[in-house]
């Protein structure tokens, strides 16, 4: 251990870090991004002089304006739709929900505008958009704040969807959406924005289509994004304890997803266990059972299990909170029967 | 009969034509020349007082006209230039009608015929760099804002010489290069695209300090969209933000089978700018001219940076809402009203009266446009259709969008995947 330390401490010296939380790291890589390219702008409900209701947006009102930073009345519908007008003239806009939920009220623009324009124009005008905000199920928020937008949206064709989940991924996917030409939806949660790490100092960007390889392993692959990460990584210390030796990905790429780092895992471990927090019905994890099983049928020794959300409005009370969401628990059981 | 007729012609009044629930604010209100439309420029928006000003235009061009034999509100040139893209935008639409009977376009086509004055009357104003947005009954804001005619006639019948390579159709004609952004599907879905526009337009005046930079965006949209949501949000984010745009009402007063007056409580949709805070103005929208007056007032108001306006100009559809719609429920007798004010009809009147033009120009340029709506036919029956390595090309400006395969290679890599045939 003593040896790690000190690699640890070279590495830190080598490659200088900074400590900050989730929401700070979303917010360092809009910054930078906005300071590089005057195009880049934010537009949302309190993004501006009460600094987004999650923090994202906190200061950069004063720095870049309140032109830049637009707060905007509460018309989801068509500030989406200024937003994406702005971009296929020339603007680069970030639009944030205040909640992820709010935006199906803008799901006209993100379905019919966002997704189709670039190819109802026949290429000639492209959308470099980013729609991000908050969602998931939190604390006792109700049902209506605690949605799961990623399910209704991966229909849409010509949007790219992805979820961060660690400071270090929020800030590079932030900046690698900005950086697209193509319209991104960039999936935050309400719970992790006070996770904390430390990340690298210099420009980095997380590229959009992969995903990201939390813990190598042998025995199973687990496929989970965002807040079900650190569920089934508290799982994978039960599961070590019990002698497994789970295989976790975080898929990170909602839409597309990234059949290479997934389909390697398949073949090593012939067995796929899916964790999530999309409803059971019509999910990201039913989508990503059916690319698996038509991609790789042969390579499993097991149907794939995919432990979503109950089918249920979120209810208020804590326990009842709690029993809609895939807790460790499950997860442990889960991963005992497909290693049976 | 239900009691509220669509219109009647009252002698009495000194404008006819107007119909009786949108006659307009009594003369004595009105402001006269277009040069006192204006919001006198020192005058910020007082919250305290009425924001905007409701004016009707008629009475004052109609005035105007009368009053002085020198004073013609435009030249000879300007009056050629109007009635060839007036006839351009009638010859067009014609022709796609026989087109679909023919069996050369399909699906939704919706005709301009009757409302030329409109796009003509605006769009002629603009500039290159200004935007306009429309809606499904697009071809003839494309024409006007000068996207060729061959490349229209061959996006309608579905050809990769299209403005849209065939992927949009008729009721989603953009082009980039002279900056039409559509052609939507849904009504109101394109005026927050167009807000967006004027955003960018006052963003790169005051934040990329392109001092220059005054382009305007024209929002077109019918009497039925002014019922939506996105209009009224988009009229409140304009007005807050005093964006270059100008909110055009084509007020054809009916929604497919739905009249306007059965569909609203309040049928005068120029009385909605003020609510607001921008003016409201209703024009005859059958007279090239005076919504020619207006548009020069309105869009001269979003370039000096003084915010938007809210234009409603009564016209009329001489045909049905679409080519599948058989039009049964409008009362002949309105349809004969507003035939008989045909905007072409009129301004080739005022043309010849004022010796601007002779019959012999005119019909010049009639022979003219039939030419070139007959080239445009010619080039989109010889253009090819789509082929199959099309189909999936423009889903993403960056293909890589498409993800990363099972091999370990992005999909785009693969020369064939444009054809459909990856998942994702």
């Amino acid at each position: 251990m003593k040896v790690v330390g000190v690699i640890y401490v070279t590495r830190s010296i080598l490659y200088p870090r900074h400590e900050l939380l989730l929401f700070e790291a979303l917010r360092e890589g809009l910054e930078e991004e906005m300071e590089r390219d005057p195009r880049v702008c934010v537009m949302g409900e309190d993004v501006g002089h009460y600094g987004g209701s999650y923090k994202v947006t906190k200061g950069l009102a004063t720095k870049f304006g309140d032109l830049r930073v637009l707060d905007t009345p509460i018309a989801e519908n068509s500030f989406t739709g200024m937003g994406i007008g702005a971009a296929m003239t020339g603007l680069r806009p970030v639009i944030e929900g205040m909640n992820m939920g709010f935006l199906l009220l803008a799901f006209n623009q993100i379905s019919n505008n966002c997704g189709m324009l670039h190819y109802t124009s026949g290429g000639q005008f492209t959308i470099p958009i980013v729609i991000r905000g908050p969602g998931g199920v939190g604390r006792q928020l109700g049902a209506e704040h605690s949605q799961r937008l990623e399910s209704y949206f991966q229909s849409v064709p010509g949007i790219q969807m992805v979820a961060c989940s660690t400071p270090y991924n929020a800030k590079g996917l932030m900046k690698a959406a900005l950086r697209s030409e193509n319209p991104v939806i960039l999936f935050e949660h309400v719970l992790l924005y006070n996770l904390k790490e430390r990340i690298p100092d210099e420009d980095y960007i997380c590229n959009l289509e992969e995903a990201e390889m939390v813990r190598p392993g042998e025995h199973v692959t687990i496929l989970t994004y965002s807040r079900m990460r650190y569920h089934v990584m508290q799982a994978a210390k039960t599961l070590v304890n019990k002698g497994y030796d789970p295989e976790v990905i975080d898929i990170r790429s909602l839409k597309p997803f990234d059949l290479y780092t997934i389909g390697n895992s398949v073949k090593k471990t012939h067995r796929v266990l899916i964790v999530e927090e999309c409803m059971r019905t019509g999910g990201i994890g039913a989508s990503l059972t059916a690319a698996i099983t038509e991609n790789f049928h042969d390579y499993l020794d097991a149907p794939i299990i995919c432990l979503s959300s109950q089918d249920v409005p979120t209810p208020y009370a804590g326990r009842l909170e709690e029993w809609t969401v895939v807790q460790p628990a499950q997860i442990v059981t889960a991963v005992e029967q497909l290693c049976q | 009969k239900i009691s509220t007729q669509p219109f009647s012609l009252n002698p009495t009044s000194p404008t006819s034509h107007d119909r009786p629930l949108v006659s307009p604010v009594p003369t004595s209100l009105f402001l006269g020349s277009t040069r006192k439309l204006r919001l006198s420029s020192s005058s910020k928006l007082n919250l305290h007082r009425r924001p905007g000003t409701v004016v009707a235009v008629s009475d004052v061009v109609k005035q105007k006209k009368s009053k002085s034999t020198h004073s013609l509100l435009i030249t000879k040139e300007e009056g050629l230039e109007l009635y060839e893209d007036m006839i351009l935008g009638r010859a067009f639409e014609d022709m796609c009608a026989q087109m679909y009977y023919r069996g050369k376009m399909f699906g939704f086509v919706h005709l301009y015929n009757g409302q030329e004055a409109v796009s003509t009357g605006f769009i002629k104003l603009l500039k290159q760099q200004d935007s306009v947005v429309s809606t499904y009954r697009d071809h003839v804001h494309a024409l006007s804002k000068r996207v060729p005619a061959r490349a229209v006639m061959s996006e309608l019948f579905g050809k990769t010489t299209g403005c849209c390579r065939g992927q949009g159709g008729s009721m989603h004609m953009f082009s980039r290069e002279h900056n039409l952004l559509g052609g939507f599907a849904f009504i109101g879905e394109g005026i927050p695209v167009a807000t967006g526009a004027a955003f960018t337009s006052k963003y790169k005046r005051e934040v990329l300090k392109e001092a220059d930079c005054d382009h305007v965006t024209l929002a077109f949209f019918g009497d039925g969209t002014c019922n939506n949501g996105q209009f009224f949000e988009c009229l409140n984010m304009a007005a807050l933000w005093k964006l270059p745009i100008v909110f055009v009402v084509e007020n054809n007063l009916w929604a497919i089978g739905m009249s306007h007056l059965r569909a609203t409580s309040d049928p005068q949709i120029y009385k909605k700018g003020p609510a607001f805070g921008m003016p409201g103005i209703h024009v005859d929208g059958m007279d090239v001219l005076k919504v020619r007056e207006v548009a020069k007032e309105a869009i001269g108001r979003a370039r000096r940076g003084e915010g938007p306006t809210l234009v409603e100009c009564e016209t009329y559809r001489f045909r049905g809402h679409s080519l599948a719609d058989p039009d049964e429920l409008r009362d002949p007798a309105e349809k004969a009203h507003y035939a008989a004010r045909d905007p072409i009809t009129a301004l080739k009147k005022y043309l010849i009266e004022n010796s601007l033009a002779s019959e012999a120009d005119l019909k010049a340029i009639d022979k003219k446009i039939d030419e070139v709506v007959e080239d445009a036919v010619e080039f989109a029956d010889e253009s090819p259709v789509p082929s199959q390595s099309q189909l999936l090309e423009n889903v993403f400006a960056d293909p890589k969008g498409f993800g990363i395969g099972p091999d370990g290679r992005y999909r785009c890599e693969d020369p064939k995947f444009t054809e459909g045939t990856a998942h994702v």
